[in-house]
């Protein structure tokens, strides 16, 4: 399937794509992880004070993974809109593709916060004082739903991609 | 006991201020005469080296430096500045470059042997870089190092010397705009300075939470959340740069 544009098939963008398939991804991703942790930090530390970056002194675990994290998320989200603009100026951008990896970076990040450091470190909660069950499962439960959009949408030009090759 | 101390305070700012003000007007000279001999030196960069000196002094003289003393947060200040700040902007004049284009050719060649030395490549390395500066800021506040800089003027020097020079090398063995002979990998570079940035992120939150010896724990919250917060801020600008620059390094280019 190539590229409509303005009337003409547009071959080179159809054949960008496919060449920069694995680049949308992960600049997706990345932008994914930035966005979701900075949501998280804005919203629930910063706005809400519903939960901080440091809550329990003693877990040094907890604390180094936070501040790997936060390094990372950090970094990821303007490495991934450099990566976006390289993808555009490359004439290589796949909008549905960056934004499969996209909601897969988002979802896997608000999991893996959910889980690892809300249930098994024990790092912090994501709310004190209240049931925290209904909190937990609509925290995790977005994440699930976030990561099946992602997988959805990345198998889809998946397909897209296989047939260009095809074609070719 | 008291009084010397303050006497040998009030030695060591001079010595600052003709330091700073000799690194400002030999850069201005330096620009001076590269400017005659060949294409104009950009003027931004004059002011990146201005701004930068006029960091390290407010660190290093003046009220901020005196409240240091006793004031964790002001500490923290003076800090941000001298050991992130000014390093960041002075990197960016592009000492080195206005260095070789102002000497002679002999002289230029013997500097530019000096840069390619094992040793320099050893020490611009990015993990010795990394481990020297956060690895020297891991030491001062979880040992009795910050309470000896307050009582003995020459390790307080020695102090801000190597918060400086650490933060120079970092920042200059990340982002490359003087000449380095053996570059490493935007990927390399990336991973080390996430790492980086980790470790002084950690450090701020362990401040916030085991006040260092001799500061309330009032104060080291403050701090702590200043330095966290802060580090963020002109990470965030070396981060821009840093991918700004690979940018500029992958652009297309066209096969003749």
């Amino acid at each position: 399937m190539a590229i409509a544009n303005g009337g003409q098939i547009d071959h080179t963008t159809a054949k960008n794509r496919v060449v920069y398939s694995s680049f949308n991804l992960w600049s997706g991703f990345l932008f994914g992880i930035g966005l979701v942790a900075f949501i998280d930090e804005a919203v629930f530390h910063q706005l809400l004070h519903w939960h901080h970056f440091y809550d329990k002194s003693t877990t040094d675990i907890g604390l180094v993974s936070d501040g790997l994290f936060h390094a990372f998320s950090w970094f990821a989200t303007v490495a991934s809109l450099f990566m976006y603009a390289n993808l555009r100026r490359r004439k290589g951008l796949w909008p549905k593709r960056w934004l499969g990896g996209a909601f897969l970076g988002a979802g896997a990040f608000q999991l893996y916060d959910g889980l690892i450091h809300h249930k098994l470190m024990k790092l912090h909660q994501i709310r004190y004082d209240v049931d925290i069950l209904i909190y937990d499962l609509i925290w995790n439960i977005t994440a699930v739903i976030l990561i099946a959009i992602g997988v959805f949408l990345l198998l889809r030009t998946r397909k897209t991609s296989k047939k260009i090759k095809a074609e070719r | 006991m008291h009084h010397s101390e303050h006497a040998e305070k009030m030695a060591i700012e001079p010595l600052y201020a003709v330091v700073l003000l000799t690194g400002w007007i030999l850069y201005l000279a330096a620009v001076f005469v590269s400017s005659k001999k060949h294409r104009p030196w950009p003027v931004y960069r004059s002011f990146l080296w201005s701004a930068g000196i006029l960091c390290i002094m407010l660190a290093l003289i003046g009220p901020l430096a005196n409240l240091a003393h006793s004031n964790f947060i002001a500490h923290m200040a003076g800090h941000l500045l001298l050991g992130m700040l000014a390093p960041l902007l002075l990197v960016l004049a592009a000492p080195i470059t206005l260095l070789l284009r102002t000497l002679s050719v002999p002289s230029a060649r013997r500097l530019a042997r000096l840069l390619k030395s094992r040793i320099l490549f050893y020490l611009t390395h990015p993990i010795t870089a990394a481990v020297l500066n956060i690895g020297g800021l891991w030491v001062l506040y979880t040992t009795d190092l910050y309470v000896y800089m307050h009582q003995n003027q020459l390790i307080a020097t020695v102090v801000h010397l190597h918060i400086f020079l650490a933060g120079y090398l970092f920042t200059a063995a990340l982002i490359y705009l003087d000449p380095m002979p053996h570059p490493f990998s935007f990927v390399y570079r990336s991973v080390v300075w996430i790492l980086a940035l980790a470790g002084h992120g950690i450090l701020s939150k362990y401040i916030y939470a085991n006040p260092p010896n001799g500061v309330s724990r009032a104060e080291a919250e403050a701090g702590g959340m200043l330095m966290y917060y802060g580090g963020d801020a002109i990470e965030l600008l070396i981060i821009v740069i840093l991918c700004a620059q690979w940018y500029k390094v992958t652009r297309p280019r066209i096969v003749a």
